[in-house]
């Protein structure tokens, strides 16, 4: 796959799904804690999201962060546009705005913290995750 | 190896009006908190992107990760 299409493959899933999530590893085993706690803040809202892992080739992360001129994974984009990082995402899950923004009616057992990352079997931040 | 010391520097020196408090444990992983009156009707995404520019290149090499939290005084 060429840069090319990395980046058209990255427009599209921003185009195409309302809620998605570039993180490092998946929802259901996130290869870092600020992939993990943007998911788990994002399940508490009990909306459903798409996932893209950038871990798989360096140049996902490479091709995204030009696009989005945000350096950091994870990145939380909502119709088309960019949201923010984790302390963005926890933070406006607090402040009710994370809900305003997904659309949604947060859900009434839904604690006023936002989740600390789910505890997962994979190691989280090793030095080679470093992509 | 950076030191919140000069994270804070940095910060400071670059974002007009701004005063930053930065911690680590490990010189690696950094967590700071940033005020300034240039964030004022900003979004949050242009607030971060203000401190992730003064550290260009470096977020995701030797500065692993910065926690943020960008305030308006």
């Amino acid at each position: 796959m060429s840069e090319t299409q990395i980046r058209e493959a990255i427009q599209e899933a921003i185009r195409d799904n309302e809620v998605v999530v570039f993180m490092k590893g998946t929802p259901q085993q996130p290869m870092c804690g600020f992939s993990a706690r943007t998911v788990a803040t994002l399940q508490e809202m009990q909306t459903p999201f798409a996932a893209v892992d950038v871990l798989p080739d360096p140049r996902i992360r490479q091709e995204l962060s030009g696009l989005s001129g945000w350096p950091t994974i994870p990145q939380l984009f909502v119709k088309g546009e960019l949201v923010g990082g984790c302390d963005i995402i926890v933070e406006m899950y607090e402040s009710g705005e994370l809900a305003q923004t997904l659309g949604v009616d947060a859900p009434q057992d839904a604690p006023d913290q936002a989740p600390e990352a789910a505890p997962s079997a994979a190691p989280m931040l090793q030095p080679e995750n470093r992509l | 190896m950076p030191t919140p010391q000069e994270l804070k520097q940095r910060i400071e020196a670059a974002i007009p009006g701004a005063s930053a408090e930065v911690e680590s444990a490990d010189n690696v992983h950094f967590s700071a908190r940033v005020v300034s009156p240039e964030f004022a009707a900003k979004s949050r995404v242009q607030q971060h992107r203000m401190v992730y520019d003064v550290f260009d290149g470096q977020l995701g090499g030797d500065i692993h990760a910065l926690q943020l939290r960008t305030e308006v005084p």
